[in-house]
């Protein structure tokens, strides 16, 4: 796969590498931005709060309102 | 068939670097997300507290003028290192606690009658409960709002179950019992990295000094 890739980028070894070190910082970039910040929240496996599930939501005070 | 097996070998690496890059950002990317949030809601509760007050009896924080999802007071521990001084935000949904510690609404404001819980990211997110098992009794917390600072005093610690909303209650563990002092508990997750137990720090208001507007005194 990346050999094919490889084979794909114009230019000679020296432009090859510069091109592929910008595409993977690009790569990079976007999952660190943009996919991380969009991903992370779903599975989220620190949660600081007590919760009953939900189902003391009505009686007032509501500590265990449901956070999700 | 060898250019099949070399592809998979291929994504298998490509996978497992971007699941590296992943934990980098579960650690010191949420941070930053943390840090500037948090910049962001202690200008703005500078501006609001630097407004003239609301002549409320003794300048006490009410609800109605704290939005969910915005700043409602100053959290120091000193124990926990001078640097130690998070925005509480009103609130404790996921996008609150990615913010800040957050209230929980409808328990105590700081300083009332009742128990004011504050909830934290243990790890994460500047992680900002993240020492808060070396709290020993006696510590203090320290919680600024417009007109006053409020002195907290560590009374205990205790492990519970994600379910146990007990300890939030005005009265923490006697859910029934009406309220008659001003506590504190804080609220995050133990052990480290899992969400598996609570870990949950009591405290008692020993005293409150009136707050000088500008200075964090």
């Amino acid at each position: 796969m990346y050999g094919w890739l490889w084979r794909r980028l114009p230019g000679g070894t020296v432009t090859r590498v510069y091109t592929a070190v910008v595409a993977v910082l690009a790569v990079g970039a976007l999952l660190w931005y943009v996919v991380f910040p969009w991903f992370e929240p779903k599975i989220q496996f620190d949660h600081g709060t007590v919760d009953d599930g939900g189902t003391s939501t009505t009686a007032p005070p509501t500590p265990g309102a449901k956070h999700r | 068939m060898r250019t099949l097996i070399r592809s998979l070998g291929e994504l298998c690496i490509t996978a497992g670097a971007v699941l590296l890059l992943f934990v980098a950002y579960e650690l010191w990317g949420t941070g930053a997300y943390t840090q500037a949030q948090q910049r962001k809601l202690d200008s703005e509760l500078n501006r609001t507290w630097a407004a003239p007050r609301p002549r409320t009896p003794s300048g006490a924080v009410t609800a109605e003028r704290v939005r969910l999802g915005h700043g409602l007071a100053l959290i120091r521990i000193p124990r926990l290192g001078k640097g130690f001084h998070y925005v509480i935000i009103e609130g404790v949904s996921v996008a609150d606690l990615r913010k800040g510690p957050g209230h929980y609404p409808g328990t105590a404001m700081p300083g009332g009658i009742g128990n004011f819980v504050v909830s934290g990211h243990r790890t994460t997110y500047l992680a900002p409960f993240n020492h808060i098992d070396e709290l020993q009794p006696g510590d203090k917390i320290l919680i600024d709002t417009q007109a006053r600072q409020y002195v907290y005093q560590v009374t205990g610690k205790k492990v519970v179950s994600p379910s146990d909303v007990s300890v939030a209650a005005p009265v923490p563990e006697h859910p029934s019992k009406d309220p008659t002092q001003r506590l504190i508990t804080l609220t995050t997750c133990n052990p480290k990295y899992s969400a598996a137990q609570r870990l949950i720090v009591f405290g008692r208001m020993v005293g409150s000094i009136p707050r000088v507007n500008g200075a964090s005194s």
